[in-house]
């Protein structure tokens, strides 16, 4: 590189913008609030106090650092690179969620709110969601759309058992999307006294950055993990997108190492097609705004939204963060897509390999590390983010093999 | 002047207020649509809001997004809106027409284009729900450039601080969103919108008009007494979707527009 480098981590600019990504796309009602946060999240940046506080809670309550893990039996199967997990499934609620909601929660106690609501797609961001507020004795609606309410089960009663109400979203087809479109009409209808605590890197600026900043957390500790394994950084970085939380925490701290290959992996459902049966925001859509940001989106050509699909409720997203938007647009990042039954192979591999069921959102970083690892030298280091558990996924992954789920 | 001004400029002479009528495009098909829409005038509307449908509108309430989601099955699109209006201005080439929705189908067929395509079909004004002052490089200005009005919402929570930045850009008129909500939702008291409309006419000339919770004749003649008009869609839109007739739901937004006219 040359003296001019530019650093890939100094966005957002002032309005938000990363590039031609990002920004503030809200109605009036919430422009205030959302400034009014940003505010407050900026004095919080730099406030020790703040931070000895998310720390103190990463460490007891979430049982951060999460451990770098080599995985040497898949490392042998597949032949080639040097496999490392980021274990982020092993923090307190199954996965890397926790580490933003977290710090949301801590900004909304100082900005004296005193309910919080959250949109969620698999309901790893809803249990995280309901877990802090039932921590702190403040009152949780979390918005589900119904489909996924159907095929997450276990998580829709855990959020109940925490004591949060969920409303199950019946507009549009059920999904992501549509939760985050019902939780931003109770937040433009309960201004005064809610906090919305988005569980992904978009939304209107400040979030995309807000959460990058909390999941960096994830970054930071494999840095100094694989300097202690290895000795040096990794030579690639793998994690599943949907919104694109648990990559941007991994992605963030590594940007300027330009050394590290970074690469996202999206949803590609039943394939990237032209029936749209995928998630693959970046493959497969164009530049739109929805949800307050500008981003790539899968949608018609009159700018209507398109549901995707993906068998993995957390992956269910038309949109993508603006910061990968912007990533992909300079380069900076590859981004690729993995198709369900690629993931339900990785998915399976990994609990029969490792003995860790992993979650079907990072069963897609894992399959492309699959098919990536066999070609690369012995020396090449690989580290994916095992950004979540799989207990909440066995009964999909049950019906996609045809298993019966019974005691024989 | 877009008719808007004109239509403002007519109202104050005769010392009346503005009655608005909100009805989604295509809705619940296109050749109702077009019939609703035409019928308007008559049964007294001072101005048309003509609603863009959107898959995904944020702001809206369940009668407007079950209308948009009727209108989008029915094969509406930005094209036919716009085929809507130049079908609407071959009868009426004075009430005006205010589109108002969401920036992304906009953004979809390019800014410029747009604009071009929507002064030449006849709309005055544009709503856009999810771009406030600080986005108002990406059509805000554009539109006042071309000769449309863009119209700006203030709510409840847009404090003295920020009123300014809100008003900077707007023409046309000053839409006051009377509650903190959805369309369709809680209703509006005319005993707390009324200082809300006060404080914002202190800051500009510009006609203020009220909308979101009203349905009523009674409830648009308070309003309108306290501002310089009152908009009603959610009431309209749900008496089309109860499977009324056009002319019923004429007679229907006659005794609303009555009702603020009587103001």
């Amino acid at each position: 590189m040359n003296d001019l480098f530019n650093s890939f981590m100094t966005g957002p600019d002032e309005r938000g913008r990363f590039g031609q990504f990002g920004g503030r796309f809200v109605s009036e009602t919430l422009m205030p609030l959302i400034l009014e946060l940003e505010d407050q999240y900026e004095r919080a940046k730099t406030d020790d106090s703040f931070w000895a506080e998310m720390h103190d809670l990463w460490t007891h309550y979430v049982g951060r650092p999460s451990p770098l893990y080599f995985a040497e039996r898949l490392t042998d199967h597949l032949g080639g690179a040097k496999i490392y997990m980021k274990r982020d499934e092993l923090n307190h609620t199954g996965a890397h969620k926790i580490n933003n909601v977290l710090g949301q929660i801590i900004l909304a106690r100082r900005m004296g709110k005193t309910r919080i609501i959250a949109e969620t797609g698999a309901g790893q961001h809803g249990v995280a969601t309901a877990t802090v507020c039932a921590k702190f004795g403040l009152k949780c609606v979390v918005y589900m759309g119904a489909h996924d309410v159907e095929r997450q089960a276990p998580n829709v009663f855990r959020m109940k058992l925490l004591g949060a109400e969920v409303i199950p979203v019946t507009s549009g087809r059920g999904t992501l999307k549509d939760a985050m479109n019902d939780a931003l009409r109770d937040w433009v209808t309960n201004v005064r006294d809610t906090f919305y605590c988005i569980g992904t890197v978009a939304g209107p600026h400040p979030y995309p950055a807000m959460v990058r900043d909390f999941q960096s957390i994830i970054g930071k500790e494999t840095k100094e993990q694989m300097q202690a394994a290895e000795g040096r950084l990794p030579d690639t970085i793998i994690a599943a997108i949907g919104g694109g939380s648990n990559a941007m925490g991994l992605f963030y701290p590594f940007l300027d190492d330009v050394s590290v290959n970074i690469i996202g992996v999206e949803a590609g459902g039943r394939g990237v097609n032209e029936k749209m049966e995928h998630c693959a925001s970046l493959t497969g859509g164009r530049p739109g705004v929805l949800h307050g940001n500008r981003t790539y989106l899968l949608q018609d050509e009159d700018g209507q939204i398109l549901e995707g699909f993906s068998i993995s409720a957390g992956l269910d997203y038309p949109g993508i963060g603006p910061e990968h938007a912007w990533l992909h647009d300079i380069g900076r990042a590859q981004y690729v897509s993995i198709t369900d039954t690629e993931a339900l192979e990785a998915f399976q591999l990994c609990c029969v390999m490792e003995g860790i069921i992993p979650a079907l959102e990072p069963s897609h970083a894992l399959a492309h590390v699959m098919k990536i690892a066999p070609d690369l030298p012995k020396d090449h280091l690989i580290c994916m983010n095992m950004c979540g558990r799989g207990d909440k996924d066995i009964f999909t992954v049950a019906k996609a093999l045809g298993w019966e789920m019974t005691t024989g | 002047m877009t008719r808007i001004d004109a239509r403002f400029a007519d109202l104050k002479a005769r010392n009346a207020k503005a009655f608005v009528a909100y009805v989604m495009a295509g809705d619940p098909d296109a050749a109702m649509s077009l019939e609703l829409v035409r019928g308007l005038p008559a049964a007294g509307v001072d101005i048309i809001e003509l609603g863009l449908p959107f898959t995904d509108p944020m702001a809206d309430g369940p009668t407007i997004q079950v209308a948009g989601q009727r209108a989008l099955e029915g094969g509406m699109t930005l094209e036919r809106t716009l085929d809507l209006v130049r079908a609407f201005r071959e009868g009426d080439d004075t009430t005006p027409i205010v589109l108002m929705g969401y920036y992304n189908p906009i953004f979809s067929r390019g800014v410029d284009r747009f604009l071009a395509e929507a002064k030449e079909a006849g709309i005055d004004g544009l709503i856009i729900v999810d771009l406030p002052p600080e986005e108002d490089e990406e059509l805000c200005i554009p539109a006042q450039k071309a000769g449309l009005n863009f119209i700006r919402l203030a709510t409840p929570t847009t404090d003295e601080k920020r009123l300014p930045k809100v008003l900077q850009n707007t023409s046309g008129f000053v839409y006051y969103v009377s509650i903190t909500g959805i369309t369709g939702a809680a209703a509006a008291q005319a005993v707390d919108v009324g200082p809300e409309v006060a404080r914002i006419k202190a800051q500009t000339d510009l006609p203020v008009i009220v909308g979101f919770g009203i349905r009523t004749p009674d409830q648009a003649r308070a309003i309108a007494g306290v501002a310089d008009g009152a908009v009603v869609g959610s009431a309209i839109v749900a008496e089309l979707a109860s499977g009324k007739p056009v002319a019923e739901v004429l007679s229907f937004v006659k005794s609303l527009a009555d009702g603020a006219h009587s103001a």
